[in-house]
């Protein structure tokens, strides 16, 4: 079945009659070559990949709930390539592009929208530091603007640009940034995994993993044991508690974020904008409705849900900076769980256990790299070998002293 | 959430600051022969439980005393709390 304007047209036509599910609901088989564990965005993202780019039959996807039932389904939708450190920018411009292509490779509308990434500085350190940052970024080979305080009015007058507390200076732009329909891109990879003969199981919880000889032989799960050549586990905030199963203690806790939808109001908002005196984000998306976050709670946390003094910050620095959302209503609140690592960046390697592979430790930036990083973790699945943008998010970095620790923050994962 | 402080009673989890898992008042012996692989475990790796986890709260806008809490990750409930003094001393007497 494939997506386009004739289609709709011709279905308009018909009531809407000829739309068919958008993949299979398969029983499991007894074994496979690959068995992703998960099935979120990076792990449909994983499955598609591997059939499509690299050639690799006989996959399937384990999924404990629905498919995109997790962060893929609750999240902010930005996307972005903005960091500032070597083993980071280059991953994150190649998602980036990835983003850039992914509608025409999917046939699938995830509504990617590069309506521009601002971050807010208050001061001249901070605007010193936006400066190398947009350095490091245009290195790299992605886009970065840093806007006086005057092209800034021009762009976005109703900020609170004379705080007293904390005066709007200028900001970095990211032209290229923007955000995406969140589940649009599980559902387009997911399609694109099924009709490409991958095995995509839901209601199928991992219980166990079969390990002979320091080897993996498949997958204990709620619906039987599935044997496996390889496994790559993609499980974001659960990856301790799955992981574990393995016998691995992870550099990682799970934490809760939060994020906020206000009710549909007019187009008031041209991108995403980030405060940078408080941690805050706040985007419109096509309905209206204003989508922001803040802070993680700060202690670990399985809930899934959070608590009220964070909703208090993330409303106050939205208030900060924009006093005309005063008056708009909160509409719904979630809480998610980060899989938050160490140094503040992620993890996608082999394990000691042959043929067992993992990838997390995303923190709470994980939708922006939803392509990239399924690509990368095909590669290595397929290949052995990390992709080349992926080098540094080595499992024995902590180790080695080769942390990629964004903030300089060190190992507190609530502070990254 | 509502933390049960041993010397002032129940008090806001606001004017505390996280600190993480219990086990990093086990500091490693640093002359010890595994030193390095033990400092690299004490300072990057984690049990991360969903269920009942021991933490380390420090009570910086109260009396700035540490509390061993109790809590669980899965509900939010808190189970109990200590001085984290009074925790380290009895592990001591306990010759752990």
């Amino acid at each position: 079945m494939k997506f386009s304007g004739f289609r709709v047209f011709a279905e308009a036509l018909k009531g809407n009659t000829g739309w068919r599910p958008l993949w299979r609901n398969p029983e499991p088989k007894s074994d496979y070559d690959y068995v992703v564990v998960g099935g979120g965005g990076h792990g449909l993202a994983t499955a598609y990949y591997l059939a499509k780019t690299f050639g690799q039959s006989r996959i399937a996807v384990l999924e404990k709930g629905w498919l995109g039932s997790g962060n893929i389904g609750r999240n902010t939708t930005i996307i972005r390539s903005n960091y500032l450190l070597p083993g980071n920018e280059p991953f994150y411009e190649f998602s980036m592009k990835l983003w850039e292509g992914l509608e025409q490779e999917l046939n699938f509308n995830a509504m990617v929208s590069q309506r521009g990434v601002i971050n807010l500085f208050h001061s001249d350190s901070q605007h010193d530091s936006f400066r190398r940052r947009a350095n490091a970024v245009i290195l790299a080979g992605a886009d970065a603007r840093l806007l006086s305080r005057e092209d800034l009015r021009a762009m976005v007058p109703f900020l609170n640009f004379d705080n007293a507390r904390f005066p709007i200076r200028g900001a970095l732009l990211q032209p290229r940034g923007g955000t995406a329909r969140h589940d649009g891109v599980a559902w387009g990879y997911a399609r694109g995994a099924d009709l490409r003969g991958v095995d995509l199981i839901q209601n199928c919880e991992v219980t166990g993993f079969r390990i002979v000889d320091g080897k993996i032989r498949g997958v204990e799960t709620s619906r039987g044991y599935i044997g496996a050549g390889k496994v790559g586990v993609a499980v974001a905030g659960s990856s301790g508690r799955v992981m574990a199963m393995a016998g691995m203690r992870l550099p990682m806790e799970s934490h809760v974020l939060q994020a906020y939808v206000s009710e549909g109001l007019k187009p008031i908002l041209p991108g995403v904008i980030t405060f940078g005196a408080g941690h805050f984000y706040i985007s419109q998306s096509d309905k209206g409705g204003l989508v922001f976050g803040g802070d993680i709670d700060g202690y670990n946390s399985y809930a899934q849900r959070g608590n009220l003094p964070v909703v208090e910050h993330a409303a106050e620095c939205g208030l900060a900076l924009m006093p005309m959302i005063g008056r708009a209503r909160l509409l719904r609140m979630w809480g998610g769980l980060m899989d938050m690592s160490m140094d503040g960046s992620p993890i996608i390697d082999r394990t000691n256990i042959e043929g067992l592979f993992f990838n997390g430790g995303w923190c709470i930036g994980g939708f922006k790299a939803t392509p990239a990083s399924g690509y990368s973790f095909a590669h290595l699945l397929a290949t052995g070998s990390p992709h080349e943008t992926a080098r540094a998010y080595r499992l024995d970095r902590f180790s080695r002293g080769y942390v990629i620790d964004e903030t300089g923050t060190g190992a507190h994962p609530n502070l990254h | 959430m509502l933390i049960p402080h041993p010397i002032l009673g129940s008090r806001d989890a606001r004017e505390f600051t996280y600190l993480g898992d219990v086990r990093l008042v086990d500091r490693p012996d640093p002359t010890g022969p595994d030193a390095e692989a033990a400092f690299c475990d004490y300072v990057f790796l984690r049990d991360n439980p969903a269920g009942v986890h021991r933490e380390l709260w420090f009570h910086e806008q109260g009396d700035r005393s540490c509390l061993v809490v109790t809590r669980s990750t899965i509900t939010h409930d808190i189970l109990g709390a200590e001085l984290a003094r009074d925790f380290a001393l009895a592990r001591k007497r306990g010759g752990e």
